[in-house]
């Protein structure tokens, strides 16, 4: 049985079709990043997976299991949302990653989300941030602390929505390297929506390449092709191998 | 502190009472003699702003959350206005409010204050209506809002156009907010709401939480934002509509008491919906006891108490908390 089936989602916005029947599968222990030019579905293609928005049509599977047939409680409970931007206010970094356990608990947190909340932190160097208030740390802090948050969360598929915008070079490795470790460590799977063609190859197993609300192509780094980032991105590319890792060079 | 705020103000009032002689009345539940004072006058009054100055503020974090917008209070939706006019409707239609000398007096209270609850209300009812017909969120909630107000408002001066000079009077005597209309009735009243709708929003602290994290935020973490945003606005409606309705119109405590709080402990509301609950009511609790000390013996509303201190003191906090 497959570990997570994404199955003809439609989504329209005001009579405008913006995703038209979109449907993949994926493994455990998946990262994949999800391709493709501005306003061509990315970010309400994973929106409608975490049901953050409603889809016309289709479902969520988890190993044959209807995700969106659960309550909310019950689809935060296996799928995590880092949502593009998400708003600072004036809470501690470790309440504001405690709020992760949110689907987890009735009433209040327990000793067990403490635990959970403070090994995390530990986990993603953010210990000495712990008692600071989020909105005074820097960009790339929260970064950290909004996936610190998807991790207490402990769901069984991450979604992250360009997840290393406004880093430098060095942080958006490590983020990254961070997911990817985390997901093949707890196995899991992460869907992301990367921006950067050769950070996406570089840390990624699966790629899906959207256009006009539809999937183009799926598949390995063998769907890196000129022609494909020609057909998608409508921009003229060289796609060389260095080390055995495709680079992709736009003329 | 709130306690020695009640203390103090159980010692203001124009027969004087020895400190300790207000502290064995109130602690022994003493009804005779200065007993009697304290309890039958001056602490219905107190435990009245105590009443309202906590449901006002607590009304004020909950929309301030709910909105998305630190200027929201239990008026942005119209509240105000529409009990305003509501109370108008009830002095000018069915006779509530009559002036036989040049004394202000509303005869009917109780028909005031069911009109201004019931207008109140409508106002709620509206929004809701309008909210859902677009779309539930902060923005239609507050466009609605500032729409269902301006309505009201302008009823309101249609109605102070029409009023003869004596209803014009008792209008604006009523829009004032004066806690000098507490009676035990009222107050046990207004507890009968303020408790469970101050326990749901201790409920929903965490739900409160992930919406100050975002929209989508929250939505992935479970939350329902839509029915989240509708219950909040109609109990926070239900809440101050009932203190408006009785007391008349106290601004800014719904202002006052969560921006202070806020600069004390943050915005998680885990302690800012208690600690603007006990501000509120500390800030109710002196501005009602300033305004029956600064024009001895006259008493001022803590209406106008409030608007007046509370411009000013909310200007400072802005400053201070957007100051770069």
């Amino acid at each position: 049985m497959m570990f997570f089936e994404v199955k003809g989602i439609n989504f329209s916005y005001r009579s405008k079709r913006v995703l038209d029947n979109v449907s993949f599968t994926i493994k455990e222990d998946d990262v994949v990043s999800v391709l493709g030019p501005n306003g061509v579905g990315k970010t309400t293609l994973i929106k409608c997976i975490s049901k953050v928005l409603t889809p016309d049509a289709g479902s969520v599977f988890m190993r044959g299991e209807n995700l969106h047939q659960m309550s909310k409680k019950g689809i935060a409970k296996n799928i995590g949302y880092v949502a593009q931007k998400s708003e600072t206010s004036r809470t501690t970094v470790f309440d504001s990653v405690l709020l992760g356990r949110k689907p987890h608990f009735e009433w209040d947190v327990t000793e067990k989300d403490i635990r959970l909340t403070g090994r995390v932190l530990h986990l993603l160097g953010l210990d000495g941030l712990a008692l600071k208030y989020v909105d005074e740390i820097s960009g790339g802090e929260y970064q950290l602390v909004q996936i610190a948050r998807v991790l207490v969360q402990q769901p069984r598929v991450i979604l992250l929505d360009e997840p290393t915008s406004s880093l430098d070079l060095s942080n958006q490795h490590m983020i990254m390297h961070l997911v990817r470790n985390i997901v093949k460590k707890n196995h899991m799977a992460a869907i992301m929506i990367i921006h950067d063609l050769n950070l996406a190859i570089r840390h990624s197993d699966k790629f899906i390449m959207m256009k006009d609300g539809m999937i183009y192509s799926v598949g390995d780094h063998k769907v890196i092709t000129p022609e494909n980032i020609k057909a998608v991105y409508n921009i003229e590319a060289y796609v060389e191998s260095v080390r055995g890792i495709p680079v992709v060079i736009p003329i | 502190m709130l306690v020695l705020c009640v203390i103090i103000a159980a010692q203001n009032g124009p027969i004087d009472i020895s400190f300790t002689d207000v502290l064995r009345s109130i602690f022994t539940f003493e009804t005779t003699g200065t007993g009697g004072v304290i309890w039958n006058i001056r602490m219905v009054r107190i435990i009245g702003a105590l009443l309202a100055g906590a449901g006002l503020a607590v009304a004020g974090v909950v929309m301030q959350c709910i909105l998305r917008n630190p200027l929201a209070s239990p008026f942005t939706l119209g509240i105000s206005s529409a009990a305003a006019f509501g109370a108008s409707f009830a002095i000018i239609f069915l006779g509530a409010g009559s002036s036989m000398t040049s004394i202000v007096s509303i005869h009917n209270p109780y028909v005031t204050t069911i009109c201004a609850f019931v207008f109140s209300l409508l106002a709620t009812g509206s929004i809701l209506v309008l909210t859902k017909l677009t779309r539930v969120s902060a923005e239609t909630m507050i466009l609605a809002g500032v729409a269902i107000s301006v309505m009201f408002s302008a009823g309101l001066s249609f109605m102070q156009y029409i009023a003869t000079d004596s209803q014009l009077g008792n209008i604006v005597a009523w829009t004032f907010g004066d806690l000098g209309k507490a009676t035990w009735s009222w107050n046990f009243l207004i507890i009968l709401v303020l408790l469970p709708v101050v326990l749901y929003f201790f409920y929903k602290r965490w739900d409160y939480n992930a919406l100050d994290a975002g929209e989508d935020t929250a939505k992935g973490l479970g939350v329902n934002t839509e029915r989240e945003r509708i219950v909040g606005m109609v109990l926070t409606s239900v809440l101050s509509a009932v203190i408006v309705s009785f007391f008349g119109i106290i601004a800014f405590i719904g202002l006052l008491g969560p921006h202070i709080a806020r600069l004390i402990i943050g915005s998680d509301h885990r302690y800012l919906i208690p600690l603007s609950i006990i501000l509120g009511a500390i800030i109710l609790i002196i501005a009602d006891g300033v305004g029956q000390v600064i024009l001895y013996p006259s008493v001022i509303p803590v209406g106008i108490i409030t608007s007046m201190l509370g411009g000013p003191l909310f200007i400072y906090l802005l400053i201070r908390r957007y100051r770069k």
